[in-house]
């Protein structure tokens, strides 16, 4: 039942993904590659590039192209629902109690020490994309290490954080540059 | 009379949400800014205050900010049925442009140039992660808990070096949260 485990897996992503955007990139990567083999690591990479460019929350983009990928516009449906159901149950419920005690000191203080690991969740699904990017799905090996790639992104990292350079313009900048250098060098 | 009145308002939400949601790029954060300009300073539906608090609420709950923001939005503007509108608003567009991008997606990455395009995209993407991490994991540092550091720490040996369910790690991270919140509490209070 193909449509119900596109549900779940979602729905997991959609129940513990706390702190938005990239918080639920590890928890995707954990159902949607370790878990369900449904993407290789590579095509995971690619989504999380093409959910970037593209507007929407990553957990929306995510469910529709896993979605579609395995079950068709059905399964995207499903996996999408899936995604925001639990956000409709408990953020309703929230917003009863906001609405009744304007009081979130108590959520707050879980809040507090969930950010520090949520921060190195995504830490660690980053350097796993890192790997994607270095090795690809080989071993990790000096042979097998794609150096220009390790050059784009140390180059696109510096730009980020010493000059605040617009995130997409970056990453069209690096694959411009790669396209680029393989059709001056004859590699295309 | 009020019928007509509500769907009309209903009708305003679902544009509103589908106008800001296929227009934002860049995650939650920024779409809690549009909203705040329709909602609150254009259609004054919400007032600046409550919709602060709806921010707060919707960053902090599980899912993504968008799809909670309209969820708060929606229910505030016209209770369940304005709940369903917002979220249908919101996640049209993307659930749109991912379907056309997934059915191309096979022949575009088959293409060498575009192949190559991507992958050089890959790169940068990681670096937009990894540096969204830093500016994020040095506001941890920059607290000077060392409670928080460790978590931070932990978590990290957690997911990259024993590869631990996420899933665990947060309940993990969350149930000690709570604990040491209920000993401050209880250190406060003898």
């Amino acid at each position: 039942m193909v449509y119900l485990q596109l549900f779940l897996s979602f729905l997991k992503v959609g129940m513990f993904s706390i702190g938005g955007g990239y918080a639920a990139m590890p928890l995707i990567q954990s159902e949607v590659v370790s878990g369900h083999g449904w993407l290789s690591m590579g095509e995971f990479t690619d989504l999380i590039t093409i959910a970037e460019m593209t507007p929407g929350p990553i957990a929306v983009n995510s469910a529709t192209f896993v979605g579609i990928r395995i079950a068709g516009v059905p399964g995207a449906v499903a996996a999408t629902f899936g995604c925001i159901f639990p956000s409709c149950i408990i953020v309703s419920l929230l917003a009863f109690i906001y609405y009744k005690y304007k009081n979130m000191s108590a959520l707050q203080g879980i809040l507090q020490s969930l950010r520090p690991a949520v921060v190195a969740l995504i830490a660690g699904a980053g350097i796993s994309l890192l790997r994607t990017v270095a090795v690809g799905e080989e071993a990790l090996l000096p042979e097998n290490v794609n150096w220009l790639g390790i050059v784009l992104f140390a180059a696109a990292f510096f730009v980020l954080r010493k000059w605040k350079w617009n995130p997409i313009l970056v990453m069209f900048l690096c694959g411009i540059v790669n396209l680029g250098i393989h059709v001056i060098s004859g590699a295309v | 009379m009020e019928d007509s009145r509500k769907g009309k308002t209903l009708v305003q939400l679902f544009l509103s949400t589908l106008y800001i949601s296929a227009f934002t790029f860049g995650g939650g954060f920024v779409i809690i800014t549009f909203m705040k300009r329709k909602f609150v300073d254009e259609l004054h539906w919400i007032d600046e205050n409550e919709m602060l608090d709806l921010a707060a609420l919707a960053q902090s709950s599980p899912g993504a900010i968008a799809v909670n923001a309209a969820i708060l939005v929606g229910w505030r503007v016209a209770g369940f049925a304005g709940m369903v509108t917002a979220v249908v608003g919101t996640i049209l567009p993307p659930m749109l442009i991912l379907t056309v991008i997934s059915f191309f997606y096979q022949a575009f990455a088959a293409n060498p140039y575009v192949a190559l395009l991507l992958k050089g995209m890959q790169a940068g993407v990681v670096a937009v992660i990894l540096d969204v991490v830093w500016g994020l994991g040095g506001k941890v540092v920059k607290e000077r808990s060392l409670f928080l550091c460790v978590v931070m720490a932990a978590a990290f040996v957690a997911t990259a070096v024993f590869r631990v369910n996420v899933i665990l790690i947060i309940l993990a991270a969350a149930a000690v949260g709570m604990l040491r919140a209920l000993w401050l509490r209880r250190r406060v209070a003898s």
